[in-house]
Parts: structure tokens; sequence; C-alpha cells
């Protein structure tokens, strides 16, 4: 009698369980996001002044000596599918069992504990075949997925943000100044001050239009969407950093250019729709082997000052 | 008056009193703090928390909120650890009464002061008060290291049943000692590397630092004193579980000595991480095997003799397969005791132990916040298991009997252990899942784990609230506990708590 009773509480616990469970991953399955003009020029770029910046959680002064210029927003698919379009056209690009690859020319390597080799040779850039990618191959171009064409772009891996920028003669950012970009030089936690609300940036359940759209995880916003306007009843905060850059928080990480010594692995910054808040402080770090794509990666370039 | 003075007599100097009010705090800390985290934050709970207690949470200040509130929650569990060492151990009754006292006004000032600092402001007398009472701890470990000092004479054992040297010496209270030592020394490690604070020394979480190539000796030092305190309090835990269960025979005179050595190792070998790093992981595996051959032999042990006490009890003198599973299971307290060392195999030891192995091959492929996922699962398993385990023998302590002893015993093995194997699944979850799909499982197991966990804490509350009310009442079993320890009438008198304890326990001491 007493099993019967303990297995009819937990009979209903199981049940209780698996309703909410299945009603949260059905609300995952994704549809076309709305098309979203923010406003915000995805090609324009914005000037970082040479000179001492607050660096890190603690505070270190750090002095990059010259000017450069950084994208105002995230590279977005629009953006990267016209340049796989260039790029194939070039012959720089291999498409093979539905992934597109390059050369690199392989890193110095030392043996360093836990230091793997990365030899010359051809690596992935973006794994068309993967379910998050937002990009579409139709035999001979590539072009956004409807709705995507103003989000930024994900799955690239460390190599293809690299050539992307390297198509164009600009670079990735070094994380020194991927950070002076996005904190200026008072030290502030986020881009846009030291406090965080829902509606600053896209982060873990931060109730975004498309979080509530996608369901659960949620999905990327368009590049420069916290900027203060209402979207279908969601109102933004204006979020820039002091330089006017968009997205330095939150939506996607972003790879940055350094290449350690004794390790392997590159570095990323920002955080994603899929962390906690904590992740998208300025200082927050990141990694992963060059050859990770993730749908919470993306990246921007930076390019030497104009005189 | 009186009331008062027996009741405050009870909560601070009766082992179970003791245990039962550091418990509770640890509750309300947990209950409070559990709160900024989380579904929590996702529902919004944490923002009404943060203004209704007026907390300031700085973004720059996260990681050293962090560390003071690991450090208010350890402390109140070594706190109770020691009650338990006290009220088992043989020593004077003035040593037990000095250490009790130190090591509670150690965590209550750490706890108080460190979250207040912390979370509400920084006035750096609450630091210096937080300090103070981390000092007393430190304190109160001298003085039980000096109480359990296990070469005195009278503490010479002369039961052959138990592991003893020729002439005599407990090797179980020997082992005891050398835990004691060796968390000292290990406590040391942390602070003086803690005490460069602000000349040098930053703030860091362990698991932000896990792939820089160069660590500092200073983080270094850092990142083993947080390994050694947990297996310490780990360490600590079975040998007071095989006090409860009376360890003794062959398996006991095996394990003792593994238990010894394998402690010296895995400390020596956290030590060198500073000077030796390269080779220091070798020494700990090595330590670490022998401890946990120690631990399978105390788990052999009690599951053999809750299966023969519990076959007797039925007058069976053989018993088949599911009669013997059955007299194994009759108990849940001393049973989960046992099988939640042996469920750390699959959750965290299993875990770690593959993750080791493949770690340059998938984990690294894997970003870092990935793997800080398994790393911080892997660490808040650990520690869950171990306060399962220590309400389970608290619970058998505060004489819980009958249905509820039943009822308890199992909402906190089957529900704890659906919570951890369901954070496991999710730690290791990209083994099963790309990041594309993975929606499903992160709902599923984030559902799991949080509605298992919730149940768990029901039980807890249910039990807490069972001993407050007890209370509130004259002839409570607070009462009986009081007097069994012999506090009520003459505060001071020797505790002899082997005896005094095994009043309160009948069930296990006739074999359940």
């Amino acid at each position: 009698m007493k099993v019967f009773k303990m297995g009819k509480i937990l009979f209903c616990i199981i049940l209780i369980l698996a309703v909410t469970g299945c009603a949260s991953g059905q609300a995952s399955s994704r549809t076309p996001p709305p098309v979203i003009d923010t406003g915000i020029d995805p090609e324009d770029w914005a000037r970082v002044p040479a000179g001492e910046f607050l660096e890190g959680l603690n505070h270190h002064e750090v002095m990059i000596d010259y000017d450069y210029e950084i994208m105002l927003t995230d590279v977005t698919n629009a953006q990267f599918a016209r340049y796989l379009n260039q790029a194939l056209q070039t012959g720089e690009l291999k498409l093979r069992d539905g992934n597109i690859l390059a050369h690199y020319p392989g890193d110095p390597f030392h043996s360093y504990n836990h230091e793997v080799e990365i030899p010359a040779g051809d690596y992935l850039h973006m794994p068309l075949s993967d379910p998050g990618v937002r990009i579409e191959f139709d035999g001979s171009s590539f072009y956004p997925k409807d709705g995507y064409a103003y989000h930024p772009v994900v799955l690239v891996s460390w190599f293809g943000a690299k050539a992307f920028c390297e198509f164009y003669d600009w670079r990735l950012p070094l994380e020194f100044e991927w950070e002076k970009a996005a904190r200026g030089t008072d030290g502030r936690a986020y881009p846009w001050g030291d406090e965080i609300a829902r509606n600053n940036a896209n982060y873990y359940s931060s109730h975004d239009l498309f979080e509530k759209i996608a369901g659960g995880l949620g999905d990327t916003t368009p590049v420069g969407f916290y900027n203060g306007d209402t979207y279908e009843g969601y109102q933004t905060l204006d979020s820039p950093s002091p330089f006017g850059l968009y997205d330095m928080a939150g939506n996607v990480w972003q790879w940055a250019g350094d290449i350690y010594e004794d390790t392997h692995l590159r570095y990323m910054r920002g955080g994603s729709k899929e962390n906690y808040e904590y992740n998208l402080r300025t200082w927050t770090r990141n990694n992963a082997s060059p050859g990770y794509s993730s749908p919470n990666v993306g990246f921007r370039c930076v390019r030497d000052a104009a005189p | 008056m009186h009331a008062l003075k027996y009741r405050f007599n009870y909560l601070f100097r009766s082992t179970i009193g003791l245990a039962l009010v550091a418990i509770s705090l640890i509750a309300i800390v947990t209950a409070i703090w559990g709160m900024l985290s989380g579904p929590m934050v996702e529902w919004g709970v944490r923002d009404i928390v943060v203004r209704f207690l007026g907390m300031q949470l700085h973004p720059a200040e996260r990681e050293g909120r962090i560390i003071m509130l690991y450090h208010s929650i350890a402390m109140a569990v070594v706190a109770i650890e020691v009650y338990f060492i006290t009220g088992k151990m043989d020593m004077e009754g003035h040593q037990q009464s000095t250490i009790n006292a130190t090591v509670t006004a150690g965590y209550i000032i750490s706890m108080f002061f460190g979250l207040a600092f912390a979370y509400f402001g920084h006035n750096f007398v609450f630091h210096g008060l937080y300090l103070f009472g981390l000092s007393l701890m430190f304190f109160s470990g001298i003085l039980l290291a000096a109480a359990l000092w296990p070469w005195k004479k009278k503490y010479r054992i002369h039961d052959n049943s138990y592991s003893q040297t020729r002439g005599g010496v407990s090797l179980e209270r020997v082992a005891f000692f050398i835990m004691a030592a060796a968390t000292l020394g290990s406590a040391l490690f942390g602070a003086v590397t803690g005490s460069y604070w602000g000349n040098g020394h930053e703030t860091f979480l362990a698991e932000d630092l896990i792939r820089e190539p160069h660590k500092n000796p200073l983080q270094l030092a850092i990142i083993g004193h947080l390994h050694i305190m947990l297996t310490l309090i780990a360490v600590a835990l079975t040998l007071i579980i095989g006090r409860w269960v009376d360890f003794k025979g062959i398996l006991h005179k095996v394990a003792m000595p593994l238990m010894i050595v394998g402690t010296i190792i895995i400390t020596l070998g956290v030590w060198a991480v500073v000077p030796f790093e390269p080779i220091a992981h070798t020494i700990i595996y090595a330590g670490s095997v022998l401890v946990m051959l120690a631990a399978l032999m105390l788990v052999i042990f009690t599951w053999n003799k809750l299966i023969q006490t519990g076959l007797e009890k039925k007058g069976i003198q053989k018993g088949n397969f599911w009669q013997n599973v059955k007299a194994l299971v009759y108990d849940p307290l001393p049973f989960g005791a046992t099988w939640q060392m042996v469920f750390m195999n699959f959750t965290v030891s299993g875990i770690g132990i593959f993750m080791a192995v493949k770690l340059d091959e998938i984990f690294r492929v894997w970003p870092a916040r990935e793997e800080r996922i398994v790393l911080t699962g892997h660490w808040h398993i650990l520690s869950g298991i171990i306060a399962t385990i220590i309400l389970l023998y608290f619970a058998d302590l505060a004489g819980l009997k009958g249905r509820a002893r039943i009822w308890f015993g199992w909402s906190v093995i089957v529900f704890s252990d659906i919570a951890f194997a369901a954070v496991t699944i999710f730690a290791i979850k990209r083994l099963f899942v790309g990041e594309s799909e993975q929606q499903m499982l992160v709902n599923w197991s984030m559902l799991i784990a949080d509605a298992a966990l919730a149940l768990v804490l029901v039980a807890i509350a249910m039990f807490l609230l069972w001993r407050l009310f007890d209370l509130f009442k004259n002839d409570g079993r607070w009462m009986r506990e009081l007097d069994e320890q012999g506090l009520q009438i003459e505060p001071c008198k020797p505790v002899h708590s082997s005896t005094a304890l095994s009043a309160v326990r009948p069930e296990l001491d006739e074999g359940v």
C-alpha cells in the first residue's frame, strides 16, 4: 500500500516534469525571425584614439599607442555571404562535405603542456550542414537565410574570421584593442556603464523579443538592436560603448586575433546570448581551439586608422 | 530564564544542538543566496531579494563576493565536522568544550561579517572581523589536533578488532590527527597567499584560470588550497562515518594505514603544486587511490554489517540475493551515507578521470566556458554529496525514527542523486549533442535538477522544522539530549561521547 502511494507521487512528479519539459522543448523550434531595421549600419567603423585604458577586472593601466578603427557592429550574415561569394570566385575557399575550408599556414609549436600543434593545412571555416548556420549555398552562391541578413554571422571558426578580415586587408582585433573599444578609458564593467538591465543586451534569459519567438536559449538579435528603439512593443535601452560600438556585450562572443606562446587556444570576448550576464563584463575571456565554431560565436574586424 | 539557559546550553554546548545551529545557518544562507543565481535570476527573484535586503552587487566584485560566500559556508561545514569529531573521539571534557566554543565563535563571526562585507557594502571593520573569525577557526584546529594527539597512553586501545600499532596506538586516531594537521597546513597554504591581497595578489576564481599555460605561484597555491580543503573535508567525513558504523575488523586494519598514507601523499602532492607542478598531479593521483580504497573498505564493511543485522532481525541465517538487498536498504540513513560515497564515483570521480584522460582530445576543443561548467558542476556535486552524507548522519544523531526516518532518508538519497545525475548530464552535454540542438536536453536536465533539488530542500526543511518545534516543548527531545550529554546539571562535566551518542542511536548499534 505504502509502495503504491509513493508510486503515485512519483508518477505525478514525472508527469509534471514531462509536461513542462516537453512544453519548453516545443518552444525551441525555429521560425524565421521578423526583419528589423535597427538603423545602425554594419558597414560603419568607429575610431579609437591612442592612449591608456584600464584593462581587466583589476584595472591595469595599458597603453595602446596608435589610433585604430573597429567595426561598429559584428560582421553580419549578409556581409559574410558576400565575402564567401567573392572568396569562392578567387579560389581562396574550398567546399568539401558541406564544409567551407581554406588553407592556414600553421602556428609555431613548442610542445608545451596541453599545447596542440596547428600545422599548415586546410581548416574548417564554417560547417554549412550545422542547423545553426544562417547562410545557405544553392550550388553557385551564398546568401543569408530569411530574416537573418542583419544578424551577426555565427558558426565561423577563428580561421574563418581571420580569413574574412584579411580578405579585405583588415585583421581581427587584439584582446587589448577589443577591450578598450568596449569599455573606453574609465574602467566600466559593461560598454554602457556599470549596471546591466535585461534590455541592455542579448544574454541568457534576458527575455528579448527574439528569445520570446525562438523560446528557451533564444536567438541572435540583429546588430545594433539595443539602440533605445522599440520593436514590436519591446523597448530596448540605447547601449553603445563609449566609442559608439554596438553589441560589445552579449549576442555572440567575438574572436580576438592574438596568438599566444605555449598555447594553441584562441580567445573570445563579450559573452553571448547563451551566457549569464556576468559573462558579458568587458574583461571576461573565453577561448577554444581555432577550429571551433558555434551558434554563439561571431567576430568583427579592426583596421589601421586613416591618417 | 532557566528555560532560555537550558536551550542556550543545548544549542551552543551539546553536539546535536551545535550541529543543528550550524546546519540551520547554512540552510538560511543557502536559501537566501541561492536566490541570487540560476533560475532565480531568470524568474526575477534575485532582483526582488537584492532590493529587499539592500544588497550591493557591483559587477567587478563578483569574484570576491563568491570567495567570501564559499568560505562562509565552508567554515560552518568544518565546524559541524569538528562537533562530530569532538563528540565521537575520546578527549578531555574541557578540550571538547574549548574546541567547540572556539570553532563556533569562528564560523559564526566569519559567516556573519564575511557576508556583511561582501554583499552589504564594504565596511573594512567587517573584513577584519571576517579574518578574525577565520583565525579562530584555525586556532580551534590547533586545539583539535592537540586533543587528538594519538600517542597519549590513555588513548591506547586494547581491542584487537581495531587497527592499531603493536604498542596499542589507534591508527584511526592517527588518521584523524593526520587529517587535522594536514587541514591546518593546507589552510595556511591558502591564508598566506590570501594575505597578499592588496599587495599584488588579485582576486580570481580558479575555474577562470584553467587554461592559462603559465600560472604564477600565488595562483597555483590558491588552486591547490581549494582542492585540498574539499578533499580533507571528505576525508574527515569518511572517518566520522567510520566511527558512526563502528568500522572494525580486517577491513579496518587495512583501511586505516591506507587512509593515513593516502592523506599524507595527497596533501604533500597538493603543496607540491607550487614548486613542482608537472609531477604534482601524479602524486595526488597516487594518494587519491589509497584514500578511495580505504573508503571502499568502509563501504564494504558497512553494507556487510547492514545485511547481517537486517537478516538477523528477520531471523534469517543466510539470505538470498533479494533478501540481502532488502536488508541492505532497510535503513536509508547508514545505507545512504555510504551509497552516496559510491554514487560519487559516477558523478564526480568517474567524470573527473574521463576528463583527465580525454582533456586535449575532447574537452579543450570546447570553449573554456563549457569546460568551466564541467568543473563547477563537478565540485558543486562533490560538495552536495558531502552535505547529504552529513545530513543523513545528523538525522540519525538527532533521533529521526520510524516512517519519518524512511521518508527523509530516501528523499535525500533519491532526489539528490537525480539532481546530481541531471547536473552531470547538463555539464557533459556536448558529448551527446551539438550547440544548435541542445535546447531539449538543457530544458530537461535543468528542470529535473531544479525539481529534484527543491524536493531535497523540502525534506530538509521539514526535518529542521521538526527540530525547531521540539525546542518549544519543555520536555522535548532536546531536553533528553541535553541530559544524555550531561550538560543540564554539570555543564563542564567530561563527556565520553561514544557512550552518550550511542544512547540516541540505538537502531544502529542494534544492527538497524
